[in-house]
């Protein structure tokens, strides 16, 4: 009588076992989820800033816009360097990539981008700069909602009590103003 | 959904990606190089209707094998909650996975069967795309999760050319499934008397499947005239009617997530009077591109039959109108949002690979009874 009791806590730790390694199994690719994400929007908004300072550069924009565009991609590139993980240097790169979403709008109205349009070139960079901002805005939805899957399973007792994200630190959500200018979305 | 996934495979073929597509396939079927069998299909009662679903230790380990031997950049797996092949993929993948929902659902049957087993699916899901705003607020609101909205694709070459209003047969098209109440024959029965009474000739073209004797037992024999029944037709004889009609009618009562029928006989220049169910409104840009009138409504239906058929100038303008409407449909256009999403879930070099945890888990859940779908898989 008392070994059927024995054999059946077995089972159960063993069951339980079995769930506790498949959700820290879960637990770890969501994370994995998150730092490749994570990775392709670094990689979409560097490629953002680097076409709007080539359009800066280019000659193609009236010189005041240029100047502000050629500012806000500057700050943003040198925002992007230095340590992943540390808040401050998170928030200034949010503040930078916002800010130059902002002098993006102000810069490309209609009539600037159909001037830009017309010179030699002035096409694809435009065509580039408003893929590279759809992609910045896909991939940060994208990273958004692995952080909420991430958090709402870490929010779990069960992954609570037996610690199973370990030393990860805790998922953060990316806020910034990734608008795209609207005369480049109404085309 | 079967033409969507040979459609956008077609297309991204077409600008030279290299797309291979696993589905369930029936025996004896001709298949192009680009797909693989995913095993026999099984009919299988599910979400209301029959299924052709396949599923079992042998599609288990086709996904696997397709899995390693693809060795692709990026998996896109279609409707990943249905009990088919699609559901296994997201078990046996892992890596840059892409997801699209089809269906609007106003409860998500797979979650009740299995919370567990669809939260570990869909964590696994690197970006999500909805084919409808109601498909959207299914996944968002039922499921959890959020979802890039990029519309089905219509090949519009498909339905040109389009031959002008005023060369068409004044008659009306109704294409779908005959005893299926969500289709909506029903309304479009109890509205002819009262179109008959303005257009007494008017001519009412039926294609689809369906038990005919039993919808003509219990109509007047006016009615019974002016109803056409050609039963199953084929794309190409659904192209050929949609450009031969004046209009088309499409009173569903619910149940569509999109209305891909509608952009079809729009490219095909034929003008379109349909039931103010989200999905149509949004397609007609609320009564722009057709005619809308109140669903389950055979009065309002009436009135705007006779309203587009008494008025050549304001046909032809919803004509027109729904012309520019259907090619922002088209696969060409569409294609590019795809392949958007697909550049913002993965870094370059980046595989899928196969996924080991999920191999026990896949046998397990399998024992538990279920059944698998359709997923493609594109290699670039």
């Amino acid at each position: 009588m008392s070994w059927w009791w024995l054999i059946l806590i077995v089972v159960v730790l063993g069951l339980f076992g079995l769930y506790l390694s498949m959700t820290a199994g879960r637990l770890d690719a969501l994370h994995k989820r998150i730092d490749t994400a994570e990775l392709t929007l670094d990689a979409h908004l560097l490629r953002r800033s680097s076409v709007a300072l080539e359009l800066a550069t280019s000659g193609l924009l009236d010189p005041a816009g240029a100047i502000v565009v050629a500012e806000a991609a500057h700050a943003a590139r040198t925002a992007a360097d230095g340590d992943d993980h540390n808040p401050e240097r998170i928030q200034r790169r949010t503040q930078a990539e916002s800010a130059l979403s902002q002098a993006l709008e102000a810069t490309f109205d209609e009539e600037e981008i159909d001037e830009v349009r017309q010179a030699a070139g002035g096409d694809e960079l435009i065509e580039e700069l408003a893929a590279c901002a759809r992609r910045v805005q896909l991939s940060r939805r994208f990273l958004n909602d692995a952080v909420r899957a991430c958090t709402q399973l870490r929010n779990q007792r069960m992954v609570r009590t037996f610690r199973l994200a370990g030393h990860t630190p805790w998922p953060q959500a990316v806020e910034l103003d990734d608008s795209i200018p609207v005369a480049l979305v109404n085309e | 959904m079967r033409s969507h996934v040979s459609d956008l495979a077609l297309t991204l073929r077409g600008q030279g990606h290299d797309v291979n597509v696993l589905a369930p396939v029936e025996q004896d079927t001709e298949l192009p190089e680009w797909v693989t069998d995913g095993g026999r299909p099984v009919a299988v009662p599910y979400n209301g209707s029959v299924a052709r679903l396949s599923f079992g230790v042998k599609a288990t380990r086709r996904v696997r094998a397709w899995i390693r031997q693809g060795n692709f950049d990026i998996v896109h797996i279609h409707e990943p909650l249905a009990p088919s092949l699609s559901v296994l993929t997201c078990w046996a993948a892992r890596g840059p996975l892409v997801a699209t929902w089809h269906s609007a659902q106003d409860r998500s049957r797979v979650l009740t069967a299995g919370y567990y087993v669809a939260q570990t699916a869909m964590e696994k899901l690197r970006g999500s795309i909805a084919v409808s705003e109601e498909a959207r607020r299914t996944l968002v609101g039922h499921v959890g999760g959020d979802a890039v909205l990029i519309p089905n694709g219509v090949r519009v070459q498909d339905f040109a050319p389009d031959i002008h209003d005023r060369d068409r047969r004044r008659e009306l098209l109704f294409l779908g499934r005959i005893e299926e109440p969500r289709k909506g024959l029903g309304v479009l029965i109890d509205a002819l008397p009262s179109i008959l009474d303005q257009v007494p000739d008017l001519k009412v073209i039926v294609a689809g499947p369906g038990d005919i004797d039993d919808v003509r037992k219990d109509i007047s024999e006016r009615v019974d005239r002016a109803l056409t029944f050609v039963g199953t037709v084929s794309d190409e004889r659904k192209q050929e009617l949609l450009r031969e009609v004046q209009v088309y009618v499409a009173p569903h009562t619910g149940g569509e997530s999109f209305g891909i029928v509608l952009v079809e006989a729009m490219a095909a220049g034929a003008c379109v009077v349909a039931s103010d169910i989200p999905a149509f409104r949004q397609v007609l840009e609320d009564g722009k591109a057709g005619r809308l009138f109140s669903c389950k409504d055979p009065q309002s239906l009436a009135d705007a039959v006779l309203s587009v058929l008494a008025d050549d100038a304001a046909r032809r303008a919803l004509v027109a109108r729904g012309h520019s409407r259907a090619d922002q449909y088209d696969w060409d256009t569409v294609v590019d949002d795809v392949l958007e999403v697909y550049e913002s879930v993965g870094v370059p070099g980046e595989k899928v690979t196969e996924d080991l945890r999920g191999q026990a888990f896949g046998r397990f859940a399998h024992r538990a009874g279920f059944g698998l779908g359709r997923k493609q898989g594109s290699s670039e």
